[in-house]
């Protein structure tokens, strides 16, 4: 009995046990088939071929170089002959008369110096650019066009000259001699006026003397110049970063104070009434349902632009999320506690202030401070879209694409702030909760 | 002894120690509420200040808008359907510039997960910097990369598939190194000692185990992912949003069409929703679904 029944049974759970390792092997290899065929899908639906095709790399290369670097102008006008300065060509940056940086040598010829010995010199009435390895470049820009004299044989392709314009493109600048005017840029290393600018007379002073003068009593001055700083705008940066902090806090905690009550109202232990309790869930999923993107649009048109706006759109969505959240924890407390308060006489008020938020506190703080970490890069997005904050300084930056110095200035900003509220909100929770080790 | 015989001062010394103990806690939470009741105040005050249109002023036209668009888009309900035609591939853009990234993001957040859980890693002495790799990447808002791509490459949907899917690196890696935590290491054991190689380990030791927990936090992300590409399309990367953004601009007469838009972001994101929650509680089996954004 047993030897007939055995092969049968073997069989059986043979036969099970293939067909089980066949459709395991066929979800194996048909789970990264069926992702392959939709990344090429997305490839062709997002049709990266043409993007790299119409990619502008650059534009990449000027944001890149710019991130680390910064150009003087030293401008000839071909007219008057009269030859100006300016750091990124913007008047904010640009040299008094008479004073200029020391590679520049300003006289009846102005001559410029060039990293790897290319000099350029500006005469009265010529200008000429001896490039190391090809020659001098000479030309009389005026009415006729520019009129530069090549060394003789091919143009190079890093040259581009036509009759009224000549544009030189070298790793260490750019000349471009035009009817009107002769342009030198010069690339030079770091992220220049950072701390004054050229009208302040703290400019190109070592930490030391400015410490000393400090003590001398120029502390003040010396802040003015730095906090005000025409280039930079340090201060108001600063008031950026605190405006998108602000719009994080007033958005996230506003949402936590209106959360509250409301979810006692959708939690299934403290409102029996079903309608009332389904009514504030399905008002929660409607506040969440609605992105922060069209909350934002809606709100902007009721209040205008500005910080509150994006405190309000973050206010909104959160209540949403706390709503529901909140609820769920409320639903985990522990009758215990109620039942016991209410054993001695407890009014309601009191037996939720005294047996239900000491339960409740710790999971809901740290989901709100959680939240709040979250919703500082939130802020920046929002900010960008409402006109506010760190987030609207980016964009505009961004959209003049020519100051990537302060673009990557500002990314460096966002994301130490970030990193800062991290910290600070993971502090804040261990600090409150005792027994929470910052999770999440 | 001496505590019986003290007992009459002992009890009235506990109770003064702790009514100065309430006390003192009383003191120091209203201390805290009142800072934070002056943090609000004035936090709002300044906001209000600095805002284009103030909150009070503003509060009466908050219905204004939502009114005109839903009235306009009730007078023209006849072409709502149209719209929704018109614009359902902006609507498949978004959704795939959030899949495309959320897949792209749990595939680069499970390996750099692993590449940073202690028994797991590859190379343990880099586990640090795993870390703070992922930290990094979850850092950087992608706002920041999706307007920098768009310089670069050009407005589209790359460039917020790539920042979302940057973000959604670190996110995802940070969900899943949590997870990596309380995976069993016997299964790495049993194929380290027939010479499985490291992918192989992960494959076939790790990836079973977590599997199901990598997939709720996936869908979870989706979900957010959703929303944040048609945000980024508002700013310029294609989808959904770049549609509505162009449909507000049209201003008054024409808001039908951005009642479509709503109309589809709303119920897109209350059916993934939806979805994703009944998906979430099937695969932690029961277990109350969390929320984390």
């Amino acid at each position: 009995m047993t030897m007939t029944a055995d092969p049968r049974l073997g069989t059986g759970l043979k036969g099970q046990a293939e067909a089980l390792f066949r459709r395991k092997r066929m979800v194996s290899f048909a789970l990264p088939l069926i992702v392959l065929a939709y990344l090429t899908y997305a490839f062709f639906a997002f049709d990266v071929p043409g993007l790299v095709a119409s990619a502008n790399p650059e534009n990449g290369k000027t944001l890149i170089r710019d991130a680390y670097s910064y150009k003087t102008h030293v401008t000839r006008d071909n007219r008057s002959g009269a030859v100006s300065i300016a750091i990124e060509g913007e008047r904010k940056g640009a040299y008094p008369d008479g004073q200029a940086p020391d590679w520049v040598d300003l006289g009846e010829t102005t001559v410029i110096t060039l990293p790897r010995g290319g000099v350029v010199t500006f005469g009265p009435d010529a200008v000429s650019y001896d490039i190391p390895g090809y020659g001098l470049v000479t030309a009389q820009p005026g009415r006729n066009g520019a009129q530069a004299v090549l060394p003789d044989g091919p143009v190079p392709d890093w040259i581009n000259a036509s009759k009224n314009r000549v544009a030189i493109t070298t790793d260490e600048g750019r000349v471009t001699i035009t009817r009107n005017k002769t342009e030198v840029f010069r690339y030079s290393t770091g992220w220049e006026l950072f701390f004054f600018t050229l009208d302040s007379p703290y400019h190109g002073q070592g930490p030391l003397d400015l410490l000393r003068r400090a003590m001398g009593g120029e502390a003040g001055a010396i802040w003015h110049d730095f906090w005000y700083n025409p280039m930079w705008m340090h201060a108001a940066v600063a008031w950026a970063l605190f405006e998108t902090i602000l719009m994080a806090f007033l958005g996230t905690f506003g949402a936590a104070i209106v959360a509250l009550p409301l979810a006692f109202l959708a939690a299934r232990n403290f409102t029996p009434l079903m309608l009332v309790r389904q009514a504030f869930r399905r008002l929660f999923d409607f506040f969440r349902g609605v992105d922060a993107l069209i909350w934002t649009i809606v709100l902007a048109r009721a209040f205008g632009p500005g910080p509150l706006t994006g405190a309000l759109a973050i206010l909104v969505t959160d209540t949403g999320s706390f709503g529901k959240m909140f609820s769920e924890a409320l639903e985990n407390v522990d009758g215990k506690q109620i039942e016991g308060l209410s054993s001695v006489g407890a009014k309601p008020v009191q037996r939720y202030r005294f047996g239900v938020i000491p339960q409740v506190t710790p999971v809901l703080l740290s989901q709100i401070l959680y939240f709040f970490e979250s919703n500082t890069r939130s802020a920046t997005v929002i900010g960008a879209i409402t006109g506010g904050g760190i987030g609207l300084l980016l964009t505009q930056a961004m959209i003049t694409q020519k100051d990537w110095e302060e673009v990557s200035y500002y990314i460096c900003l966002v994301v130490l702030m970030v990193f800062a509220m991290d910290w600070f909100s993971g502090w804040l929770r261990r600090k409150l909760i005792a027994g929470d080790d910052g999770g999440h | 002894m001496t505590d019986q015989t003290g007992s009459g001062p002992g009890i009235s010394g506990i109770r003064d120690d702790y009514m100065a103990l309430t006390r003192r806690k009383r003191l120091y939470s209203g201390m805290l509420l009142a800072v934070f009741v002056a943090l609000m105040m004035s936090g709002f005050m300044l906001a209000d200040d600095r805002n284009a249109g103030g909150f009070w002023s503003g509060l009466h036209r908050i219905f204004d808008f939502p009114e005109a668009v839903i009235g306009e888009a009730a007078e023209k309900a006849a072409e709502l359907p149209g719209h929704v035609v018109k614009y359902f591939p902006a609507l498949v853009e978004t959704l795939n510039i959030a899949a495309v990234s959320t897949l792209i993001g749990a595939l680069g957040g499970a390996v750099l997960s692993m590449l940073s859980t202690r028994g797991l890693a590859r190379w343990p002495a880099l586990i640090p910097v795993f870390r703070r790799l992922m930290d990094l990447m979850r850092a950087v808002p992608e706002i920041v990369i999706a307007l920098v791509l768009i310089f670069v490459l050009g407005g589209g949907p790359v460039p917020a598939m790539i920042a979302i899917a940057f973000h959604t690196t670190g996110a995802l890696g940070k969900l899943f190194s949590e997870v990596n935590e309380n995976a069993s290491l016997k299964p790495v054991e049993g194929l380290a000692s027939v010479g499985a190689s490291w992918g192989q380990k992960m494959m076939l030791g790790v990836v079973p185990q977590v599997s199901p927990n990598y997939l709720s936090y996936a869908l979870l992300r989706f979900e957010i992912n959703i929303r944040a590409s048609a945000i980024l399309g508002f700013v310029g990367a294609g989808g959904i949003g770049y549609e509505l953004k162009n449909a507000m601009s049209w201003g008054q007469g024409k808001y039908d069409e951005s009642a479509a838009i709503f109309l589809m972001l709303f119920a897109t994101i209350i059916v993934v929703d939806q979805c994703s929650s009944y998906f979430r509680d099937l695969l932690t089996h029961g277990r109350r679904s969390e929320m984390l954004a």
